[in-house]
């Protein structure tokens, strides 16, 4: 076996930080003389400029420390902008965001142009120019629930994630950069699209028989509600950390509020709690927010006030789990 | 700068990592010996505030892990599975990680170009071989020329040459005086690479000691002999004041005296020998001598009952039972740890 240059090591040292390593620097100098081309950054690295070799013991560890490498990187406290721009660069850089929100773009304009296609002008009569757009709505809200679960789950199925607290041990930070990321990207993508069926159906139905109901509301309230179950979702992934049981969770909380009612209504002790998840599902109050009641005057305002407040509170809890757990 | 301090960690019942005390220094290259699931990488997950100590305390450069406002500048780390997203390419990967602690994008390319991976830069990581994903986890670890570098089996997957150029890599990372801490379930790796040795086997604290040292107690070169005259032999090598040991099956061992001078007294006495042999120890038979002995302790501790456990901090100072003295692996025990 070849013996590796052996530097003249000392026993190691109690730990206290006062007791004096005192031939630390030798071995760097065993090894300055060994290694031929130094890695790294060519950096104005101060490779050991030959110790003293004589022991100095008082001053031995403040040489050490002194001998420490530094780097020429200047250092920079880090930020929530700093996540902000990290966050932005992966949710852009893979493959899962361009697919949920294509899928999502595509259901949403596509049943959107459909719809305008095969209606009237007289069609609008009572309802904003935004309704084609919430039978896409209805599909398209899974693929915001994917992506939200995704930007956070998948980076514990992959070990990304202790990379990612490596680099940035302020978990919270984050978290909440994903969230502020996923929002906007969500919220943009929604309102967006939305906002093009809007223009779309009144530009092509802008006839005398149409009402004169206001949209700009709709736009706002629709796009906020999916993106807000879309951070629902992802606060989900956060604290399940896996990605196939938080989106089956999430279409449970969407699904089964929607198909319940229909059994809740058999008997008459859980006959009001029915007709509240019938009033307050996901789908329903999406068709609130977009008027399609006919005789309800509601727009589906307390319905978005749940989901925020569901969402808060998922929000919090991601927060809690969030510091305490091992990665 | 790393100080670790009766560092523990319990899974449910399973002690992963039990009442580790060390120091790693800054420019050397200190190895972490251990067998497979000895606990190094639960005490590096611990060392970068992913996993919570149950007991213990690690400082780096006297702070906590979460205390660093600029990590990636004080720490590089190389996991030991792949941590990241197979998913984005590799540029994208390290730019997110450069982004997160205001690293400028022109060192994407340099660490890139230092791993070798400039040529794949925007293939996606699932495509990587073994080697190359090591490559892009080091090139993440230098991503903040960090003052303290800390890899977790890195030679795992790779080919001759990537081993060759890791191992120069860290012995240069260390000349430019940074704390490099590298872990290995190989004693002859660590022997290649490591100035400083820190030996764990369940957990436990086995050998804090150089590497200078640790292979002049453990290469133990002797003599092997083998006699029918057995009684004889011994009486003559007692009178020469030669030190033999029985090693069982009949075979008695010489320390510190040459097979000529033992052959010659042999031959002025007429004693006839089956086997003078010179023989030598090697390093990694000291090292599974050394586990082994760890495993025994484990079973011991049991009898004795689990629940005598001081939360984190077992009694510490005397050295553990299962320990030979004199055979060398006492001195990493006979240190002073008067910090417990
Ligand atoms: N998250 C975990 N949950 C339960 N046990 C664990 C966990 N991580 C590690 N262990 C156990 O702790 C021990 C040490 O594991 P590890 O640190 O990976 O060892 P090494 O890296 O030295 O091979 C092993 O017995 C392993 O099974
Ligand atoms: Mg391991």
């Amino acid at each position: 076996m070849t013996t590796p240059p052996t530097p003249q090591q000392p026993q190691a040292q109690p730990q206290q930080p006062q007791a004096p390593h005192t031939q630390a620097p030798q071995p760097q100098q065993a090894y300055a003389g060994a290694v031929a081309a130094p890695q790294g950054p060519p950096a104005t690295a101060p490779a050991a400029p030959p110790a003293p070799a004589a022991p100095a013991p008082p001053s031995a560890w403040q040489q050490a420390m002194s001998n420490a490498y530094t780097s020429p990187i200047p250092v920079k406290r880090t930020n929530l902008g700093h996540a902000l721009t990290s966050e932005w660069t992966k949710i852009k850089s893979v493959r899962s965001t361009v697919w949920t929100l294509s899928i999502f773009l595509i259901l949403v304009i596509g049943i959107g142009l459909l719809a305008v296609a095969n209606t009237q002008s007289d069609d609008y009569q009572d309802v904003p120019f935004t309704v084609p757009a919430f039978f896409g709505l209805m599909l398209g809200q899974i693929c915001l629930i994917t992506l939200g679960v995704l930007v956070t789950s998948s980076e514990y199925g992959t070990g990304m994630i202790r990379t990612t607290f490596t680099a940035s041990p302020q978990r919270h930070r984050v978290l909440a950069a994903k969230i502020l990321i996923f929002f906007t990207v969500a919220f943009v993508a929604s309102a967006g699209s939305i906002l093009l069926v809007g223009l779309m159906a009144s530009g092509a139905h802008s006839g005398p028989e149409a009402g004169d109901i206001p949209w700009g509301g709709t736009v706002f309230k629709g796009a906020l509600y999916v993106s807000l179950l879309g951070v629902l979702a992802l606060a989900v992934g956060s604290m399940l950390r896996h990605s196939a049981g938080a989106i089956t969770t999430m279409l449970g909380v969407v699904l089964v509020p929607a198909i319940l009612p229909g059994f809740l209504g058999i008997w008459d002790s859980t006959q009001k709690l029915g007709e509240k998840m019938a009033d307050y599902n996901a789908i329903n109050s999406l068709a609130k927010i977009f008027q399609i009641d006919d005789f309800d005057s509601a727009t589906g305002t307390s319905q978005l006030v749940l989901l925020i407040v569901l969402t808060a509170a998922a929000v919090v809890g991601a927060f809690a789990l969030l510091e305490k757990r091992d990665v | 700068m790393i100080e670790l301090e009766g560092l523990t960690k319990r899974y449910g019942e399973k002690v992963a990592v039990n009442n580790l005390t060390f120091t790693v220094r800054p420019g050397i290259v200190t190895g972490f010996l251990g067998p497979n699931g000895a606990g190094k990488s639960t005490t590096m997950r611990m060392l970068l505030g992913l996993d919570n100590p149950t007991a213990g305390d690690v400082r780096i450069d006297g702070k906590r892990y979460a205390q660093l406002k600029d990590p990636l500048k004080y720490i590089g780390a190389l996991l030991d599975a792949k941590a990241m997203h197979g998913g984005r390419s590799a540029f994208n990967h390290l730019l997110c990680l450069a982004q997160s602690n205001g690293i400028p994008r022109a060192r994407v390319h340099e660490v890139l170009d230092t791993v070798g991976l400039t040529a794949v830069a925007r293939k996606k990581a699932k495509g990587f071989s073994l080697g190359m994903g090591q490559r892009l986890g080091i090139a993440g670890a230098l991503l903040g020329d960090p003052e303290i570098l800390m890899f977790d089996e890195p030679v795992n997957g790779l080919d001759p040459e990537g081993i060759h150029w890791i191992r120069n890599l860290m012995k240069s990372l260390a000349s430019q005086g940074r704390t490099v801490f590298v872990s290995s379930h190989l004693m002859s790796e660590m022997a290649l690479t490591a100035d400083h040795l820190v030996v764990i086997g369940q957990g436990r604290l086995l050998a804090d000691m150089s590497m200078a040292d640790f292979i002049r107690q453990n290469s133990r070169s002797y003599v092997r002999l083998r006699s029918p005259q057995r009684e004889r032999l011994l009486d003559v090598l007692h009178q020469a004041g030669i030190t033999v040991v029985e090693a069982g099956n009949g075979t008695l061992e010489v320390d510190g005296t040459g097979a000529e001078r033992v052959g010659e007294l042999a031959a002025q006495h007429q004693l006839v020998l089956h086997e003078l042999s010179p023989q030598q120890a090697s390093l990694e038979e000291a090292f599974m001598q050394l586990t082994a002995e760890s495993v025994e302790y484990h079973a011991h501790a049991d009898h004795q009952g689990p629940g005598d456990a001081a939360p984190g901090r077992a009694p510490s100072g005397g050295p553990p039972p299962g320990q030979r003295p004199g055979q060398g692996w006492g001195s990493g025990w006979q240190q002073p740890r008067k910090g417990d």
